[in-house]
């Protein structure tokens, strides 16, 4: 699947286009199918996302997983501050980025 | 909003300014368009017939053109020294300190805008050619001549 | 050290109100990204993996308690309570939101501080070596021609919209802790006949092209640094490459139109513009000296160090470095500990380190190119009392210039631009090797890790580099031996084909054996690789 990813403009959060809106969430992510560079426009256009580009990723029984290793740290957070990272319970949430 | 910008007195140059290369091979244009790659010194000898000298900025980024004008100026040149093209409201008190005295943006600024850059810094570190004082001139003024 | 004057202070200030009408504009939708982006840059402000990321100037890596106390304040309130000091001797904040800059930027300047280039294509923060002024082999303190530096070349109307980026650094000893021959611009302060001037290298720099920089002048006077360094820039913003931004830094140009022609044309230059009037007076350099005099140093002082207990002995012998004052030290602070981040420290430390400074260091403290911290001037008397604080606060890592003392880049944990994560291998690499006494029988071993080619983890200059790229969307790691940022410096070589994350630290322990193995009596790992080669060294990785 393509899914539409970028930053809140305003306080720079990575957030993910989930078809109506933006969540914080990865696994949110709707399929924007060939449209996500028509979608980056208008919204950026729109001051809501900055920096938006499309990517590659697969649905797993783990949820939405995102092709390149730099995205699934983006949809984590730093892997060496699991304290800061969306899943600060789990332990062993940095080997999912792998 | 201001499409073109001018601090001479007087009328701004209008005749069209003609490339580097048309101009050293004739002798009757009066005014000059510099690109980027070129030496902004090859005008020198010509200075005195020179009433307009434009300097492109294709893209912002480049900015050979900030010495192409300290060039000129520092050469001695009086006349009208342009920046046309890729110009932005950000960059114009910088230009002005190289020696630029209009603009010619290919997006119209904002008068409002254009105001506070140019007032924004009561101070300036450097000499460059605007003959403002620096500020190591004015922690010295006894060091400083007229 | 130095003060802002009124005409500082207003430039500041106005830059603060200047970048916050940007931002207004930005997020109003005046400005788009496009326009936004080389203005918020050059204010050290840049959009990273997860958020926002702003980089603080500090300059020549020297603050005052206070400076650094507001740096963890602003941690602990406008970031996720941390910061992470950087191989230039900044310090960035990782999670900022844009609405927020400008106010961070308005509490910098109320202590004289700010981001004012610390990115973009333009002349960047002034470094220098972080024992400027208290270690007794300078030929004078580099740091107040690094303030007139960095006063020259704040907003310098000809070099904003430069090629690419420029870095210099000055330095004053012959020992180079500031890797200068390895900056865009290398000032190395002379004395010649009783005066003082100024050693030039240029060309130098790290990156996908590594390069020393080649002596370009041997000799500049104080009178005309400024008219000849316009002079070096000016040649640079004219003939500099802007046709590939791989190609566009100093070194590139130097090097393909040739050392001796880059010094003809900068010579012309100079010749025109020494002329000019552009070099400040020598009263203005003598007012900024007046601000870095040595301070009032107690005199009568004891030199004795009570080494009773085992722990501190250790990190005395490890730590701390002989000042020029009799009864004064130079304590290092390590930011190394062995399962921490490489430069991080959370706002507590920071403001520990703060009240250090002030109760303990004259109220001053220094940043190191290589991600440690310094005071500079303590009293032999008060090591004990610093060690114990230090030691409670997870600071007193005794492990300066050993192999877990790691430089390392944010990397792909944080980074936009990294092809792998620099972090996580740096830990490994310090867990391997956590053994004091292993640590200590390997001495003086300068690694660093890079997780791009981009090379802001100095991956070249280390005598054991690693470079982290991105091979099919999985992380990868080339080792590389020999480089040196000091005053030998050299480029390392690349051992061979990369490593996994685990590969790469079972390489390195095997590269150590052999230099243990192989050195003679006296030699650091450095010294054993430029004596027999790679080799060796190969055969036991590849074998």
């Amino acid at each position: 699947m393509k899914i539409l990813t970028g930053n809140d403009l305003v306080s720079g959060d990575v957030i993910w286009w989930a078809g109506d809106g933006w969540s914080r969430q990865v696994g949110d992510s709707a399929d924007v199918g060939d449209h996500g560079d028509d979608l980056a426009r208008t919204e950026e256009a729109a001051l809501r996302v900055v920096g938006a580009y499309v990517i590659d990723a697969t649905l797993t029984d783990d949820g939405i997983r995102p092709a390149h290793i730099k995205d699934r740290i983006r949809a984590l957070g730093p892997t060496v501050r699991p304290d800061l990272n969306l899943k600060p319970n789990d332990a062993d949430a940095g080997n999912w980025v792998i | 909003m201001v499409e073109f910008l001018s601090f001479r007195d007087g009328e701004a140059a209008q005749e069209p300014a003609v490339t580097v290369e048309s101009f050293t091979g004739q002798s009757n244009a009066t005014a000059v368009r510099i690109e980027p790659g070129e030496d902004a010194r090859e005008l020198l000898p010509h200075l005195d017939r020179l009433s307009l000298v434009e300097v492109n900025f294709p893209a912002y980024g480049d900015g050979r053109g900030y010495s192409a004008a300290r060039i000129l100026r520092e050469s001695g040149f009086q006349g009208e020294l342009r920046a046309v093209g890729d110009v932005l409201v950000d960059q114009i008190n910088a230009m002005r300190r190289c020696g630029f005295d209009s603009f010619h943006p290919n997006k119209a600024l904002d008068d409002a805008a254009v105001e506070r850059a140019l007032n924004r810094y009561a101070d300036v570190y450097q000499k460059a050619i605007d003959g403002r004082q620096p500020v190591w001139a004015k922690r010295h003024p006894e060091k400083i001549d007229g | 050290m130095y003060r802002y004057d009124s005409y500082d202070q207003s430039i500041v200030d106005a830059r603060v109100e200047e970048f916050r009408d940007q931002v207004q504009r930005r997020l109003t939708g005046a400005l788009t990204e496009d326009q936004f982006k080389p203005l918020r840059l050059m204010n050290g402000l840049y959009l990273q993996l997860h958020a926002y990321m702003l980089r603080v100037a500090i300059p020549y890596g020297t603050l005052s308690g206070k400076q650094m106390r507001k740096l963890g304040e602003i941690a602990a309130k406008y970031d996720k309570g941390y910061g992470h000091f950087t191989t230039r001797q900044n310090l960035q904040y990782n999670w900022i939101k844009l609405a927020d800059a400008p106010d961070i930027l308005a509490e910098l300047a109320t202590v004289e501080m700010h981001a004012i280039q610390t990115s973009g294509n333009c002349i960047r923060n002034i470094s220098s070596d972080q024992y400027a002024g208290v270690s007794a082999d300078e030929v004078a303190d580099p740091r107040p021609w690094a303030e007139l530096l960095r006063q020259w070349s704040s907003f310098h109307p000809e070099f904003t919209y430069l090629p690419r980026k420029f870095k210099i650094a000055v330095i004053a000893s012959d020992d180079d802790r500031a890797a200068m021959r390895l900056h865009d611009i290398g000032l190395k302060l002379v004395s010649k006949d009783g005066v003082i001037g100024a050693e030039v290298y240029a060309g130098g720099g790290m990156g996908r092209t590594p390069m020393v920089a080649p002596l370009i002048r041997d000799f500049v006077a104080e009178e005309e640094i400024v008219s000849y360094l316009e002079a070096c820039l000016r040649v640079y913003n004219r003939y500099g490459r802007r046709d590939n931004k791989y190609k566009a830094r100093i070194k590139i140009l130097v090097h393909e139109i040739g050392v001796e022609e880059y010094k003809r044309q900068v010579e012309e230059e100079f010749a025109h513009m020494r002329e000019l009037g552009l070099n400040p007076p020598t009263e203005e350099l003598d007012r900024i000296r007046a601000f870095f005099a040595n301070p009032a140093y107690e005199t009568g002082l004891s030199e004795d160090v009570d080494r009773t207990d085992p722990a501190f002995a250790l990190w005395v012998d490890r730590q701390v470095t002989a000042h020029k004052a009799p009864g004064y030290a130079i304590v290092n602070i390590s930011l190394k500990p062995l399962t921490g981040i490489p430069g991080d420290a959370s706002a507590e430390q920071i403001e520990l380190v703060a009240s250090l400074a002030e109760q303990y260091s004259l109220d001053e403290l220094r940043v190191t190119h290589a991600q440690n911290l310094v005071l500079p001037h303590v009293r032999k008397a008060d090591l004990y009392a610093i060690w114990q604080k230090l030691e409670e606060a997870g600071l007193a890592e005794a492990n300066l210039d050993l192999i877990t003392d790691i430089i390392a880049c944010p990397g792909l944990d944080y980074c936009a631009l990294a092809n792998a994560r620099s972090i996580p291998l740096a830990q490994k690499i310090a867990q391997r090797f956590a053994d004091a006494e292993r640590q200590a029988e390997l001495g003086e071993l300068k690694l660093k890790i890079s997780g791009c080619i981009n090379a802001c983890g100095h991956h070249h200059a280390g005598h054991i580099g690693i470079l982290g790229v991105d091979r099919k969307g999985v992380e990868n790691f080339q080792l590389l031996l020999g480089g040196s940022g000091a005053q030998d410096a050299s480029l390392g070589q690349i051992t061979g084909p990369g490593f996994s994350e685990d590969g790469v630290v079972d390489a390195i322990e095997k590269v150590t054996d052999i230099y243990l193995a192989e050195r003679t009596d006296g030699e650091r790992f450095l010294d054993t690789y430029r004596r027999i080669g790679m080799k060796p060294f190969k055969e036991a990785i590849y074998g």
